[in-house]
Formats: structure tokens, C-alpha cells, sequence
């Protein structure tokens, strides 16, 4: 316990000022962009604060807030952070306030904006910061209402179809968790992640839910597991997010590839893997494959599209899919050495952060291209368009190789090290992914040559001013934070290096 | 607490002033009937801020009644009572809100109205069978009236079905209730007495008995394959009766379920457990399906009833601690939010649009048109798909873990029905009100709706904080529940592990 509830003033700062946004119905626009912002910031600060207090060298929770909540299901209001989260909370503070100033001029009836994104934003921090079943799941669900509104009220013209596909996609993966959790709690008593990873660890779950009937076990994973693979998405659960991002204004884009997508991994990472080690060290391999899948299948799914906002939808997909190759590879293991678990799980963690940053400011290139396009976003549409705008062409092109993983840049430590992990466990799934890292480059450079090079043309040809004001602001922050985390990726990593370890040292020998 | 019974009374008197008010002016009758909803519910707050949980409900008057036939004018409440209390005041409250622009014979409208109301707290505050069964009958009357008078679509036809399958129902009942207490020969209708005279029966009569009480009640809750009075009736109704009907009535069945069918005979729960499951499961999936494909949205709200009835069954039927509770809970959420639904589409809808069916609804931007009505439907859409956050949540992941212990595949079919509740609630929201979203040309047809009036404002206000207070605390009402199925009575039929 803390005196300050730190982690409970993150969460709620930002419902905080979607309340005080509901309560002024008559805000000009321009205050409530200020008041949207500031509480969108808050998170940043929120965070600073969390990591002054926070030990990195201490192993398990800190910052733990623990309230009795509902007594019948034994559920509590529990928030705790360790490295993993508060990563992923800071990503939060960049992503969501760039979305918003992405969304400055674009977005028309700010206010109402404003109040859905500041939820939106508010239940992430949830999700990546609860540690009880109930509230947890509380946050992952309502995510889902603010995310669909944005989509179809700001989004473009096959909004309602992508936010109503999105939302019954992920609600259908939700009943199946809903209801492996039920079980958990049938089995064990239990909603507590904690408490159930220590049961996992010693043998008792799974002893428990076999007692139910054998199959129960690997039922149980099989539920869990579809409610997170449909929201990271993992292949072949993806069909709804290329329309979903593609439809969504690209402020939302940013936040749902930056900050949404990490929910799902979050959910691998902190739920399934330390819930049901055996049940993922036994469906390892075809988990490998759906994994490389993605990584292989968005890549060149990337390459056919002539849409951009749909070329980074499916890019991200492969990208995100690096994660769960570095998670599903440490547990088919043998691993030789620790290193190479750690290399491949600390891999995973970076490459959140670093997707989370790169994708949305590609995200919000795109909206650029779009707004000074006049709705138009394919690759056709686009030509010359360096010339008229340099320092918008260099950003965006920082962005991508960040994106493609460039050293230097910060999507390469994390690249590097997933390949790393991976290549000591399943030397042949790392071979087969670097097939995605060269499809990657070639989209990403078809993408630059024909929008930036050439003659001026198309979208490009008339009057094309170049990026500015807070558009500006967030692109040239989110490229700072490319820089900076490329040269110093130690930044993060001292973060949860001890996280890591201790998973590792939790690990079966080898 | 010993004040309860004034929820009754007051219901009466209130529905003979109304009467008499309703003679000078509607607006008389409107503020009598308000007053008289709230301070019934007033009575029910302050009896619930003084209530201790106890097992054994608690005694509030206890009078003979019928001497020669032993029936007594006993009335008790505990913590299921209590909830379902709060329920019927916060309903009545909402529904009276919802029903301010009824302009015919509002005088009766409102008489009508509240004698339904004192016939469901008589229900929920009986202890003698006898009783129960009065009160009980005190409520489906009225229903027929409010329906045929003041109804919609179909009305007679509604209105006719509702009654004779309520009538159907409560001849089961009744015919069960008499043979067990004619068999039992303990001259009580008293539920302790008929009880310890039912444990004597041979188990066959028990089964026989149980499926005459059960199932009679569960006509009015809405179990399949008893439910096609429900939707029928429902769009029928005025707003107000709807509110009422899927809000409380739907609930005197579920509860005299719980509370007469199945403590009196276990063994006849036993033999017809696994049956109660299955129909139960039925009816959560089907009308989840039936409600998937409607034009008319207040089907659509018809059916979800249905299918969320279909959890408390489910609840029921799985008769441990958990699922049992979070049937109770359920009863009071759904209570909640299908009044709020109806408010929606029947009164703020389709008394300024003149159509419910969602081809034309979806042709008008009404979310910019109705911003306050979007955003209660927004949210009421939400509690009923069972979100986290609201009251719906604990009590499906309540019944959900239960109904795992009893048969991990009836859980599994509910997690599917989760699922299409969802669907159906979505595209019904959508086409509702955000259809016609950026299509500017019938947005001037439209402009010149009536604004949302001030008692929609509040009674929807009132139902959202309620579901949401429950949603996040629900240990208000589980405090009370919990407590109540350690009663002797259940001791029999509802087993497993604590919650």
C-alpha cells in the first residue's frame, strides 16, 4: 500500500477530464482541444510520477492498491505496476496525446470527441494496470464503446460497418475469456491474476480444472486464449482490424494500432502465459505458426494494398505478431542459455513500445496525406510530394525506417533482439521472419517512392503546404522518441530487465 | 421495517385518489400517482436502510385470514424480498416518469397502474401461499386493462394472450398449491407447513406437484417455451405498462418460482433440474436469435426479456448459492434496464416518431435529433449486453460460474447467448438511432421533433444510476441475497459451495 494511490489517479485522470468535458456543454472548440489535451497529458505525468516512486530492481508489484470489491466472486479493486505495465502507460501518455493533436483540426464537435477519447484512454490505462479479473475485464470491455463511436461517427465512409464488425469480433472473443474465467473462479476460487499465477506455477490449476473433467484444461486455455489473440489480433483473427483502422480518423488509428494492440499482448504476456504455462508450452508449435503467419501474411498483405491507411493496418499485424513470436517461441523452448529467453521476451516488451510509436506516427502520416488529399488515401493518388513538403517527407521517412527496423532507430533493438530469442529455440520460424522484415522494406519503400518521389501529381499536384502546427507537434515528438529510444534503448530496458529475469528463472530448465 | 406493508396500502389509496383526481384534471392524477410511487418507495428505502440480513425472512404482520382454511394474512420480507422491493419502487417510480403524457382517462390509467403495483409488493412481501396467490392475481388484472385501454399495436390481441396464459399459469399453480395442501392435510398454506407436509409425499407426487407450481409461474417468467405471450404483450402495452410488465411482472413468475415451487418440493426440483436447464438455455438462445432479425425494435426489446429472463431460469435451475443469487440479482437488473429500454423506444421513439420499425428509424440521424435519448439507449444498450460496469455483469458472471457447477455446458450455451445478446443489442442501437448518421437530406423532414420532457430526463436518469451503483457495487444487494438462501426453507434445494 501507498499513501498516494498513484496508479489510481493515472487511470482516472483522463475520465476526469472527459467528466469535466460532459459537464460543459457549451465549451468552445478550442478549450475543450485545451482541456483534452491536458488531460490526455496527465498520463505522462501520472507515469513520471509512477516510475520515481517505482523500484526497478524490486521483483513483483509495486505502487499495489487493493480494495475488497464484490464479495461473493472475491473480487478486488487491484491495481499494481511492474515494468511491464508502466511501459506500456507511458506509451499511453505519447501515443494518446499525439492521437488528439492528430485529430486538432480534423475532427469536427471536438467536445464529444474529446470525452469518447479520454475514456478510450482511461480504460487502457485500466487494462494495463489492474490485476483482478473483475476490474480488469470492467476496463478491456468498455474500451470497446468509445473505440466505437470514434470509429463510426468520426471515421470514413464503411465506419459503421468496420466499428460494428470490430466491436462484435472482439465482444465474441470476450464471451469465450468471460467464460474460461468463470471456470478459473469455479476451479480455484479465485479471480486474482496473482494469486492464479502462483497456482499455475506450483501445478494446482490445471490439477483443479482436470478434476472438473480432462478436457477442461486445455478448454479453459482455448477460451482465454481466443478473447486476447482476437484483440491483438493474431492471425487468422485479424479480418476486422484492416477495415476498422482504415475506417477510423487517423487520430483513433494512432491510439488503436498504439495503445490497443498492446492490450492483447499485455493479455498474453500477464495472463495466458504465466495462467497456463503447460497449455502454452503444449500448443506451441501450431501457435509458432499462427504467429509466423502474421508476421509473413500481413507483410505481404501490406505489399498488395493500394490504400495506405490499409498498408499500415496490415503491417501492423505483422509487427505486432513479432511479440507473440518472441512469447510463443520462449514457451516451446528448450532455450540454450537464459539469454536467449531473455533476449526474446525483453525483445517483445521493446517491440510494444516501439510498434506503439512508430505505427502511430505512420498512422498520422497517412492522415496528413488524407486531409491534404481531400479524403483520397491511395498510393496512386500521391506523387512528388518531397518537393512540397520536406520536412513532412523526412519525418515520414524516419518514421518507416523506424518502422522497418533501422539501427539507429528504435524498431531495430527490439527486432533484433526478438530474432535473436527466437533463432536459439526455432532457428527455422526466425529464418521464415525475416522473410517479413524484407517484405516490409519493400512496401515501406514502394510506399515513400511513389508518394514522395516523381513528378508532382495526382493529390499532390495542386497546393500541398507542408506539416505544421499540431500536426507538427506530434509527428516531430514521435520521431524525437524514435531517435532517442534508438540510441538509448537501455532507458526501457532497466526498466524490466529484472522483470525478465525473474520470468526467465521461472522458466523449466532447460 | 415494520412499516413495509404501507407499501401496499399506500399503493391502494393512491390508486383511488388518482381515481379521484383524474375526475378534475390528468395533471392532478399525474402528481397523485407520482407521490404515491415514491413514497411507497420511500417506505422500501427506509426499511432497507434499517435492514439486517437474516436468514428466516422477517415477520411484518401475521393475522388470521380465512380461519376455516388456516390461510393467514402473513406478511415477511428478507433480502431476496428486499431487493425485489427496492425493484418494484424504482420501476414504479420510472414508469409513472415515463407515462406523464398520457392524456385518456389518465385518472384510471394511473388506478389502473398502481393497484398492478400494490399486487407485486402484496407478492414479494407474501409468506402464506394463499396470500401469494392473491396478491398475485391482483397484479395480472389490471395488466389485461392497461393493455386493451391504453395499448398500441395489436392491442386486443395482446392484451387477450397475456391474460389467458396468466390465467393458464395461475390455474397450474393453483391446482398445485391445493392439491399439496388438501394432500398435506396441515389446514396452513403457510410455506414452512406446506413444506414439512410435501417432505412426506412419495416422490412422484412431489415431481407432479413441483411441475404444476413450477411451470405455472414460469409462464409469467417468460421460460421457453411458455414466453409468446411476452413479446406479443409487451409491444402491446403503453410504455409505462411495458415498463412495468417486463420490469416486475415478468419477475412474480421467477419468484414464485424461487420462492413457493421450489422449497416446497426438492425432490421434484431434482427430477425436473435438468429439464429447467436445457429450456432455459433454450430460450436464452432463440430469442437471442428471434431478437437478431426483428423490424420492430420494441420486438426486438420483447425478446431480449425473454432471453435475459432465460438467466434467471438458468440461475434457478442450476440451485446453487452463487447462480441462485445472481439469479435474484439478475431479476433486479433486468428489472432495471428493460424499463429502460422501453422507455426508450416506446416514449421517447415512437411517441414522437409515430414508427417503430427500425427500416424507418434508420433513416433518420436521431442521435442528433434526440441526443439524450441516444445516450440513455447507448447505455441501457450496454447493460443489457451484460457490460462490465453495470448491474447486468455481476449477476450473468454470477450465474455463469454457477450454472458451471452444475453442467459446464449450460454455461457454455450462456456465454453464446452473451454473445448474441450483444449482437442483437447493437444492431438495434445502431439502426435506432445512429442510422442515418451524416445523411443530411431527412434531417430537415425530422427536424421538428418535440424535445425530451423533463420527467424522461429524470426517470431516465433515475434507472441509470441504478444500474450503474449496482454495477459497480453490487455487494449492496448480494449482502442481502446471500444471506436469505440460508434460509431452513432452501436448505433442501439449494446446494453446492458458498459464494
Amino acid at each position: 500500500m501507498t499513501a498516494c494511490p498513484v496508479l489510481s489517479i493515472a487511470v482516472f485522470a483522463p475520465w476526469a477530464g472527459a467528466l469535466l468535458l460532459a459537464l460543459m456543454p457549451r465549451v468552445t472548440a478550442s478549450a475543450s482541444r485545451t482541456i483534452a489535451l491536458v488531460s490526455s497529458l496527465s498520463t505522462l505525468l501520472a507515469g513520471f510520477a509512477a516510475l520515481s516512486l517505482f523500484d526497478p530492481r524490486a521483483a513483483g508489484y509495486q505502487l499495489v492498491e487493493r480494495h475488497a470489491w464484490v464479495s461473493s466472486l472475491d473480487a478486488h479493486y487491484y491495481l499494481g505496476a511492474d515494468g511491464l505495465s508502466l511501459i506500456l502507460v507511458l506509451l499511453t501518455g505519447i501515443v494518446a496525446p499525439a492521437g488528439l493533436l492528430a485529430s486538432w483540426k480534423q475532427a469536427r464537435e471536438f467536445r464529444l470527441f474529446g470525452i469518447l477519447f479520454l475514456v478510450l484512454q482511461g480504460c487502457a490505462l485500466g487494462v494495463f494496470l489492474a490485476l483482478d479479473f473483475f476490474h480488469w475485464f470492467l476496463f478491456w470491455e468498455l474500451s470497446l464503446i468509445p473505440a466505437f463511436f470514434l470509429i463510426k461517427l468520426w471515421g470514413g465512409a464503411g465506419a459503421s460497418r468496420a466499428a460494428y464488425q470490430f466491436v462484435i469480433y472482439t465482444l465474441a472473443g470476450s464471451a469465450f475469456l468471460l467464460l474460461g474465467f468463470a471456470a478459473l473462479f469455479v476451479a480455484t476460487g479465485s479471480l486474482d491474476f496473482v494469486e492464479l499465477s502462483r497456482l499455475a506455477a506450483n501445478g494446482g490449476l490445471s490439477a483443479r480444472l482436470a478434476a472438473v473433467g480432462g478436457f477442461w484444461p486445455k478448454a479453459v486455455f482455448l477460451g482465454v486464449f481466443l478473447g486476447l489473440a482476437v484483440k491483438v489480433p493474431l492471425f487468422p483473427f485479424h479480418t476486422w482490424l484492416p477495415p476498422a483502422y482504415a475506417e477510423a480518423p487517423a487520430g483513433v488509428s494512432m491510439f488503436l494500432t498504439g495503445v490497443m494492440s498492446k492490450m492483447g499482448v499485455y493479455g498474453f504476456l500477464r495472463i495466458l502465459w504465466p495462467i497456463f504455462p503447460a497449455q502454452m508450452h503444449a500448443a506451441a508449435t501450431p501457435l509458432l505458426w499462427l504467429a509466423l503467419g502474421g508476421v509473413v501474411f500481413g507483410a505481404l498483405a501490406a505489399l498488395r494494398q493500394s490504400d495506405l491507411k490499409r498498408m499500415i493496418a496490415y503491417s501492423s499485424i505483422n509487427h505486432v505478431s513479432y511479440c507473440l513470436l518472441a512469447l510463443f517461441a520462449v514457451s516451446a523452448g528448450p532455450f540454450k542459455t537464459a539469454a536467449v529467453a531473455s533476449s526474446a521476451l525483453g525483445g517483445a516488451i521493446l517491440q510494444m513500445f516501439n510498434h506503439g510509436l512508430s505505427a502511430s506516427a505512420l498512422f498520422l502520416c497517412v492522415g496528413v496525406l488524407e486531409s491534404r488529399g481531400g479524403g483520397r488515401r491511395g498510393i496512386g493518388d500521391f506523387g512528388g510530394a518531397r518537393s512540397a513538403a520536406p520536412v513532412f517527407a523526412g519525418l515520414c521517412g524516419i518514421a518507416m525506417f523506424s518502422s522497418i527496423g533501422l539501427p539507429g532507430l528504435n524498431g531495430f533493438v527490439g527486432e533484433f533482439l526478438i530474432f535473436r530469442g527466437v533463432f536459439g529455440v526455432a532457428p527455422w520460424a526466425a529464418a521464415t521472419a525475416c522473410l517479413g522484415v524484407l517484405v516490409t522494406a519493400l512496401f515501406y519503400l514502394t510506399f515513400w517512392q511513389r508518394v514522395f518521389h516523381g513528378p508532382r501529381a495526382g493529390a499532390s499536384a495542386g497546393p500541398f503546404p507542408d506539416i505544421a502546427g499540431a500536426d507538427l507537434a506530434a509527428l516531430g515528438s514521435l520521431v524525437a522518441l524514435m531517435f532517442l529510444f534508438g540510441i538509448a534503448p537501455q532507458l526501457l530496458v532497466g526498466l524490466f530487465n529484472p522483470l525478465v529475469t525473474g520470468w526467465v528463472g521461472g522458466l523449466a530448465p532447460p | 421495517m415494520s412499516l413495509l406493508p404501507w407499501t401496499i396500502y399506500l399503493s391502494i389509496a393512491g390508486a383511488l385518489a388518482s381515481l379521484a383526481a383524474g375526475r378534475r384534471s390528468a395533471t392532478a392524477a399525474r402528481w397523485v400517482a407520482l407521490a404515491t410511487a415514491v413514497a411507497a418507495w420511500g417506505v422500501v428505502l427506509a426499511a432497507a436502510a434499517g435492514f439486517s440480513p437474516s436468514a428466516v425472512p422477517q415477520t411484518l404482520v401475521d393475522l388470521d385470514w380465512i380461519p376455516s382454511m388456516g390461510g393467514r394474512y402473513h406478511l415477511a420480507a428478507d433480502g431476496i424480498s428486499m431487493t425485489l422491493l427496492v425493484l418494484t419502487g424504482l420501476a414504479a417510480t420510472a414508469g409513472i416518469l415515463f407515462s406523464w403524457n398520457i392524456g385518456e382517462r389518465t385518472g384510471e390509467f394511473f388506478a389502473f397502474y398502481l393497484t398492478l403495483i400494490a399486487g407485486v409488493y402484496g407478492v414479494f412481501l407474501s409468506a402464506d401461499a394463499l396470500l401469494f396467490f392473491v396478491f398475485y392475481e391482483l397484479a395480472i388484472v389490471p395488466k389485461y386493462f392497461l393493455i386493451a385501454i391504453w395499448g398500441s399495436t395489436n392491442r386486443e390481441y395482446g392484451a387477450m394472450k397475456l391474460a389467458l396464459y396468466s390465467f393458464a399459469g395461475s390455474a397450474l399453480v393453483l391446482a398445485g398449491l391445493l392439491w399439496a395442501y388438501a394432500a398435506g392435510g396441515a389446514h396452513s398454506f403457510a410455506l414452512p407447513d406446506l413444506a414439512a407436509a410435501a417432505a412426506g409425499f412419495p416422490a412422484g407426487r412431489q415431481v407432479a406437484m413441483f411441475a404444476l407450481v413450477f411451470f405455472g409461474f414460469a409462464v409469467l417468467a417468460g421460460l421457453f417455451p411458455f414466453h409468446t405471450w411476452a413479446p406479443t404483450g409487451h409491444v402491446a402495452a403503453p410504455t409505462g405498462a411495458s415498463m412495468l410488465l417486463a420490469g416486475v411482472v415478468m419477475k412474480l413468475g421467477a419468484y414464485g418460482c424461487l420462492r413457493v415451487a421450489m422449497p416446497l418440493f426438492p425432490a421434484g426440483l431434482a427430477f425436473w433440474q435438468p429439464a429447467i436447464g436445457w429450456l432455459a438455455v433454450a430460450g436464452i438462445l432463440y430469442a437471442g436469435l428471434v431478437a437478431l432479425v426483428q423490424d420492430d425494435c420494441k420486438f426486438v426489446i420483447g425478446y431480449s426479456s425473454v432471453s435475459h429472463m432465460g438467466f434467471v431460469m438458468l440461475g434457478l435451475a442450476a440451485a446453487n448459492p452463487r447462480a441462485v443469487a445472481g439469479a435474484v440479482l439478475q431479476m433486479f437488473s433486468h428489472g432495471v434496464i428493460a424499463g429502460l429500454l422501453f422507455a426508450v423506444v416506446g416514449r421517447m421513439v415512437y411517441d414522437r416518431t409515430h414508427t417503430r420499425r427500425l427500416e424507418d428509424l434508420r433513416l433518420l440521424p436521431l442521435y442528433r435529433l434526440l441526443p439524450f435519448g441516444a445516450t440513455v439507449f447507448a447505455v441501457a444498450g450496454l447493460a443489457s449486453m451484460g457490460f462490465p460496469g453495470f448491474s447486468g455483469f455481476p449477476a450473468e458472471l454470477s450465474i455463469l460460474v454457477g450454472a458451471w457447477q452444475a453442467s459446464p455446458l449450460w454455461a457454455a450455451a450462456a456465454a453464446l447467448g452473451v454473445l448474441i445478446a450483444a449482437a442483437f443489442t447493437l444492431r438495434v442501437v445502431q439502426l435506432t438511432f445512429f442510422g442515418g448518421a451524416g445523411d443530411g437530406e431527412t434531417t430537415v423532414r425530422s427536424a421538428a421533433l418535440p424535445p425530451i420532457t423533463w420527467p424522461e430526463r429524470a426517470g431516465g436518469i433515475l434507472l441509470i444510476c441504478a444500474a450503474v451503483v449496482i454495477g459497480l457495487k453490487p455487494d449492496l444487494l448480494l449482502n442481502w441475497i446471500v444471506p436469505s438462501l440460508q434460509s431452513p426453507l432452501f436448505r433442501a434445494v439449494i446446494k453446492g459451495g458458498g459464494p
